[in-house]
């Protein structure tokens, strides 16, 4: 008995109660993102946005919840049941998963796992099967051309991201993603987003991509497709897809984050900026991130699909495969060839 | 060099850059919003909006029946029946006006010779059934008591442009 509980009990209990300091903030930031986006776009638009739901509207997102729990999930006859729903769950779930190997701080990681990166890339790329499953399972018009268009659209800007990853990869020497904010230590200069700006920027563009965000909605293409793979949803099966969604924005913004804007580590090295705690830095960065995802969003117009398809094919490919060829030619040439440790 | 220009513009995203910094502008301009029903616009004196029969300062109303508001109402949403009362004095004994018929166009007042029928500037009286649309004498008199200070100054203040 207390062997069960030394080796199972108190470690799997220690896990649950990290995993649910992660997760739970994480979907109260989501919640919040859902009304940071309302505030901005209106904003922009010289409008106000939610205020009234208590104190500056600022329980907006819970009552939105609540509305979605408390309405009838639909299914339609003609759908795959068990697809159908196991689709957005698959959604969220990845959308939660990848936050296993984030770096919040020193140390502050579920899984320090030496592969972070490429899990990461894994799990986003596992993201369109959620979006596949249920497109197909609707068995709907709409539903179905929004999963095709999402599926070819993701796949198209995994291959950008995943030279740009390299890249990093390449001045870093490592796939541990503390190794890799680590290696941005002191002061801003040091941040991979100066020395890989163009990288940089196709970065944040794919993720734009990635995400289905806007100027890259186009599976959701409220104006031709009605709302693309999830027309067919409704209630808590639709907040699911919405949750994922947003999760996976907070996630691509955290591996901007943490890729080139130096993680945890604050802008410079000195006093009054090193005792603010590295998680907070790291959300600010998040946050900041978040904020430019919101502000395209509010001024670019949707694109066409064969301009999608021609900047992420004849643009975004051959100039991230050009700067991973001359990063490494740069590093091999001046002898910078970050020596792999441990 | 026009191919060096263009190939510079779009690598460093030169209209998209200029279009965020739009935004950015317009994302620190003051907003516009008005917190409705606790803040509200600016209305003319000549806004159009619900009907009221006046009195004059002694309390006798102003209508003396004389139906050109019936006869020129387009969307014939005025019915009035009128007999001569105790002191001899032509009266409205009925004076409805459908407002779910009435289409704002402001003829009723135009037409009016004495000033009686004015549409006011209450614009917040929606109701819940079809039937409260339906005006009488009566409700229309106590909006014109309810509004008296501000027809009155609408008047006023529009009379030099008549």
């Amino acid at each position: 008995m207390a062997e069960f509980l030394n080796d199972v009990a108190l470690p799997g209990a220690l896990i649950i109660g990290k995993i649910l300091l992660i997760v739970v903030p994480l979907l109260v930031a989501v919640a919040y993102l859902t009304l940071a986006e309302r505030w901005v776009i209106a904003a922009i638009q010289l409008r106000k946005g939610p205020n009234v739901v208590g104190p500056f509207g600022l329980l907006q997102p819970f009552a939105d919840g609540l509305k979605l729990f408390i309405k009838e999930t639909v299914i339609p006859s003609g759908a795959n049941r068990v697809v159908f729903l196991m689709a957005p769950i698959i959604t969220f779930l990845l959308s939660l998963v990848a936050w296993a190997v984030i770096p919040f701080g020193a140390g502050l990681v579920l899984a320090d796992i030496n592969v972070g990166i490429l899990y990461l890339f894994a799990i986003s790329s596992l993201g369109v099967y959620g979006i596949i499953m249920a497109g197909w399972a609707s068995n709907s018009k709409y539903a179905f051309l929004g999963a095709l268009r999402s599926a070819a659209q993701m796949v198209s800007y995994e291959v950008s991201i995943g030279f740009v990853i390299v890249t990093v990869l390449l001045v870093v020497g490592s796939l541990n993603l503390s190794d890799i904010v680590e290696a941005q230590a002191g002061g801003f200069w040091h941040w991979h987003f100066l020395p890989l700006f163009p990288m940089f920027i196709v970065f944040f563009v794919s993720a734009l991509a990635e995400t289905n965000r806007s100027p890259f909605d186009l599976p959701e293409g409220e104006s031709e497709l009605v709302a693309g793979y999830f027309v067919e949803y409704s209630a808590m099966s639709f907040a699911l897809f919405f949750l994922g969604e947003y999760a996976a924005m907070i996630m691509m913004s955290a591996m901007t984050s943490i890729l080139f804007l130096g993680g945890w580590m604050p802008p410079l090295d000195i006093a009054p900026l090193t005792w603010i705690p590295g998680p907070v830095w790291f959300a600010l960065k998040i946050a900041l991130c978040l904020f430019v995802f919101l502000w395209v969003r509010a001024t670019l117009p949707r694109y066409r699909y064969d301009q999608l398809m021609r900047l992420g094919w004849k643009v975004f490919l051959p100039l991230s495969l050009f700067w991973v060829v001359l990063t490494a030619g740069v590093l091999v040439a001046t002898g910078w060839v970050p020596v792999p440790h441990g | 060099m026009a191919i060096l220009d263009r190939g510079a513009r779009s690598l460093l995203l030169a209209e998209i850059v200029s279009g965020l910094a739009l935004t950015l502008r317009y994302f620190l301009k003051p907003k516009v919003t008005l917190n409705y029903p606790f803040e509200k616009g600016p209305l003319s004196p000549r806004f159009r909006g619900e009907h009221a029969l006046r009195r004059y300062p002694n309390g006798e109303e102003r209508c003396i029946a004389c139906k050109l508001c019936e006869a020129v109402c387009p969307a014939q949403a005025i019915t009035i029946e009128a007999e001569p009362r105790a002191d001899a004095s032509r009266r409205t004994t009925r004076y409805d006006i459908d407002m779910t018929k009435c289409i704002y166009c402001g003829l009723c007042q135009e037409a009016c010779p004495v000033d009686a029928i004015v549409e006011g500037p209450n614009f917040e009286f929606s109701v819940e059934t079809r039937e409260e649309l339906m005006y009488n004498k009566q409700k229309l008199l106590a909006n014109g008591d309810r509004w008296e200070p501000e027809l009155a100054a609408n008047i006023a203040a529009d009379a030099p442009y008549r």
